[in-house]
């Protein structure tokens, strides 16, 4: 057993010693070059190409680590002081946290010409109204994604939800903001409302529909949708767009009441000690050619119009994954509701919810 | 009859713990990103794992911390259940309960007080932060698991040893270490399979450029995890085995002897 | 030399204050302090809410989800430990370190495999169709939640037990033999008593974190068996509110630590040994 874990660790340290990098130093063409850049990402969002070409053109070397949640990463940079990433992806609703904590630097757009690509229709949200802080990603809605082997009848309400033809048949979504934010709009509120009447409806909603429910997932969506586990999921407008891709039997709708509309930003943190690297990285990831590598390779939307422009035809012209102003209209952004005590309200009815 | 019996039973449990793997290791081969759809036998997932840098990065941080963490806990935690053995019972019972609150602790609880401790006295988060969490957290399991060896032990024979003229170290590594070997061992064991597993004490207490492999793995819910990832994991259960059996076949004689010693 | 016995410990005792009790006391002073406008004030206002009947109830589900699963473990563990401690095979330990080698794998994807095994058109209703048995749907109940609980921890039980029974004087069981006891009465009398040691480290080991998983809940549950665990887990990840979280984690540990202290009392030997 001894030699097991002598050769073991032999192993790892030969492994260890063989990945690591070199660095280099500036030069007239790659002024940065040399500095180190840590950004902090949500997992599999980004197409790790676009990293090395981005270490290759400037020299910069990136330190790349990955969330799973928005206040996971909150947490994180809050407590981590100077010691911290230099750039991150935070959601609206964080991002407004984040501005009104004083956690993000203000963006030099003259460093950042490639910002002009960016979709005026992304811009000036509610979040960050004067575009100082932030420059968005990739957006999307949330949906429900249809089997039409399953399912004959047209779906295009939430109402579907509590059609008892489906009992056991709905894939809901593991996220309170999520499942009582889109209850509130199926009940025709807001999705970011406070009224204590109006949650308590929704609870009520949300019990009302568990004979539907078979389970409340994460990721797994799209391997139970596959495996005909379930005829109706609720999630996220990428995972639905990327059955649609797999399967032509699958079928994703924002329902007619309206739904949730999220932008996903690049944000420079106030303590950064790199924010020319930071902003470089920003323009390049605002790169037409870079734009479309990342938005191939992610499946949601892109706000930049040159990326967008080079997508073959069906996705551009897919009203599911871009939907027109009539629909974006009806889908709301979440605000930040850290502020209130109403989270807390929201995560009792959840938890009466599943316990229900 | 009672053998075979006995030889069913253990290979039905068995069965039981490696049939996951076992489902793990087919999907590796699967075409399809999807783990409810067989498109075929391939091994691109493989072939795109070596190109992957977050993921190897990732593997390096964990092998390095489980075998850090594991052996400097095991070692604190071997003398200090030796320590604690010979305790009176008030201060015995003092600190072994504070000995469970880490097993205890909800994960998430335990690794943001510990984040936040490290803030508060200034050490970095990163490698060394991180390194300390674990051991942290696998000490408990150390102790665990050598507290009921010293119990079983026959006190009399340190002192015994000890009258003889033999000194408190010479008669730890002749008279006790002998005898709580097996304890020593699985405590280390338990202790290199929390390291690897952790996610959540994990992710609060390293800083940028130290992932683990836990940490890129959970991360991915936003997109779904990478099939490259059940390439990994097979491709070392593999690696395991084969040493398991390398280590075995060379050594049986050897083991043999080793195994009277415990 | 006797003074100094406990020398040993005492670089772990430093350690502990370092890394246990003071972060324990940081979680002391978000469940009991809140500061209003710049005043630190004592409150139990958090710890009321626990008294909620949604959180009661959720935290009577995790008790008796993890004694169940603690007591399957025992119940499937220790035979295991007793054939591999009994056998004649060669490389005993071989097999005992083949039991925790499935948890090297990442957790995550061992659970995602155990949904492939049991979902509608998973493997295992395959093998009952083929069998032509009726269809089992297993995952996202309760069921589930402590397979996932069994499947994960059972090495945690399997291992402190076989350990006390290796190392177990076997003249003992000759003696009570010769003496005319039945196998039966061995086991009861002489071999089980000895282990007990192992059992307690065992039952330690699996229901405690057993009491406190949340991810297990959430897959194999579907997230309808939520545990104290989720509940703790979303106080800091999605609510933003580390009092109530940290006063319901310092509620979990009181209770748990009392009630392993209750079970453990009668083994009169294990006074001294922790659990309060």
């Amino acid at each position: 057993m001894k030699k097991f874990f002598a050769l073991l660790l032999v192993l790892t340290l030969t492994f260890s010693i063989c990945a690591c990098s070199g660095s280099t130093t500036p030069t007239a063409d790659k002024p940065l070059a040399g500095t180190t850049l840590k950004v902090f990402n949500w997992g599999e969002y980004i197409d790790e190409d676009v990293i090395s070409m981005f270490e290759e053109e400037t020299g910069i070397t990136v330190v790349y680590d990955t969330f799973e949640t928005n206040e996971d990463m909150y947490t994180k940079i809050k407590a981590s002081g100077d010691n911290s990433y230099d750039v991150c992806f935070p959601s609206d609703y964080m991002i407004k946290r984040m501005i009104d904590e004083d956690m993000l630097a203000e963006i030099d757009f003259s460093n950042v010409p490639n910002y002009k690509y960016i979709d005026q229709k992304y811009l000036k949200q509610v979040f960050d109204p004067e575009d100082k802080f932030s420059v968005p990603y990739m957006w999307g809605t949330v949906g429900l994604v249809v089997n039409t082997d399953l399912v004959a009848e047209k779906i295009d309400s939430w109402q579907v939800l509590w059609d008892p033809k489906y009992e056991k048949q709905i894939l809901g979504l593991d996220s309170e903001r999520d499942a009582v934010g889109l209850t509130l709009k199926a009940l025709g509120y807001s999705l970011n409302s406070r009224d204590e009447a109006e949650l308590e409806e929704a609870k009520q909603a949300l019990i009302k529909q568990k004979p539907n429910i078979l389970a409340y997932v994460g990721d797994q969506v799209k391997d139970k949708m596959i495996n005909e586990e379930a005829a109706i999921a609720m999630l996220w407008s990428g995972d639905g767009i990327a059955l649609k891709m797999e399967d032509p039997k699958f079928e994703y709708v924002i329902p007619k009441e309206g739904s949730n509309f999220w932008i996903d930003s690049v944000v420079i943190l106030k303590n950064t000690q790199n924010k020319a690297g930071a902003e470089a990285f920003i323009n390049f990831l605002c790169r037409p050619d870079i734009a479309l590598k990342n938005v191939e390779y992610i499946c949601y939307a892109t706000p930049n119009t040159a990326a967008y422009e080079q997508l073959p035809d069906e996705i551009k012209n897919d009203k599911t994954a871009y939907p027109g102003e009539d629909v974006l209209s009806k889908c709301e952004i979440f605000e930040n509701l850290a502020d209130s005590d109403i989270l807390q309200t929201y995560s009792k009815i959840w938890t009466e919810v599943l316990s229900q | 009859m009672r053998k075979t019996l006995n030889k069913i039973y253990t290979f039905l449990i068995y069965l039981f713990l490696y049939a996951p793997i076992l489902v793990l290791i087919v999907q590796s081969f699967n075409e399809s990103k999807y783990r409810g759809k067989w498109e075929g036998f391939s091994f691109k997932w493989y072939v795109e794992m070596f190109q992957d840098r977050t993921i190897l990065l990732s593997l390096r941080n964990t092998l390095l911390i489980a075998l850090i963490a594991a052996t400097v806990a095991t070692i604190i935690g071997t003398i200090a259940a030796i320590g604690i053995h010979k305790m009176k019972p008030f201060s015995k019972g003092l600190v072994m309960n504070a000995t469970y609150l880490p097993v205890l602790n909800p994960d998430i609880v335990t690794g943001i007080s510990l984040m936040l401790l490290f803030a508060f006295i200034s050490i970095p988060l990163g490698f060394t932060s991180l390194l300390l969490a674990h051991i942290t957290f696998n000490i408990p399991y150390v102790i665990l698991n050598v507290l009921p060896k010293l119990k079983q032990m026959n006190q009399n024979l340190n002192e015994a040893a000890l009258d003889l003229g033999a000194s408190p170290w010479y008669a730890f590594q002749k008279v006790i270490l002998p005898e709580i070997m097996p304890g020593v061992l699985s405590g280390f064991l338990f202790a290199l399979t929390l390291s690897i597993d952790d996610f959540v004490i994990s992710f609060f207490t390293t800083g940028p450029g130290v992932s683990t492999l836990s940490i890129t793995i959970y991360s991915m819910t936003r997109k779904g995890i990478k099939p490259e990832i059940n390439a990994l994991s097979s491709l070392l259960f593999v690696v395991i085995m084969l040493l398991l059996l390398l280590v075995n076949s060379g050594n049986n004689k050897k083991n043999q002897k080793l195994e009277k010693n415990y | 030399m006797k003074k100094y016995a406990s020398a040993p410990a005492y670089p772990y005792v430093i350690w502990m204050l370092i890394f246990i009790i003071v972060p324990l006391l940081l979680v002391v002073w978000y469940g009991l302090f809140k500061v209003e406008n710049g005043n630190i004030q004592f409150t139990l206002e958090y710890f009321a809410r626990f008294f909620e009947p949604v959180y009661i109830q959720v935290f009577i589900r995790s008790i008796l989800l993890a004694v169940i699963s603690t007591a399957i473990c025992l119940l499937i563990g220790y035979p295991l430990a007793y054939i591999l401690a009994g056998s004649t095979f060669k490389n005993k330990s071989v097999l005992l370190f083949l039991a925790i080698v499935p948890m090297w794998m990442n957790f995550l994807l061992r659970t995602y495999a155990w949904l492939t095994i049991l979902e509608k058109n998973g493997i295992f209703n395959q093998v009952l169709r083929f069998l032509n048995l009726p269809d089992q749907n297993l995952l996202y109940t309760p069921y589930a939640v402590i397979l996932g609980m069994v499947y994960n921890y059972l090495p945690f039980m399997i291992i402190p037990i076989y350990n006390a029974l290796e190392k177990m004087d076997h003249s003992l069981v000759e003696a009570a033999a010769d003496l005319g006891a039945n196998k039966r009465k061995v086991f009861r009398k002489i071999i089980f008593p000895l282990s007990l040691p192992g059992v307690v480290s065992g039952i330690t080991m699996t229901f405690m974190p057993a009491v406190t998983t949340f991810v297990i809940s959430k897959l194999l549950g579907g997230g309808q068996s939520t545990l104290i665990g989720d509940v703790i887990e979303n106080q800091f990840k999605v609510s933003n509110d580390w009092n109530f979280g940290s006063a319901l984690s310092l509620v979990l540990m009181i209770i748990i630590l009392l009630s392993m202290r209750i079970m453990t009392k009668y083994e009169e030997e294990n006074a001294g040994g922790g659990l309060l």
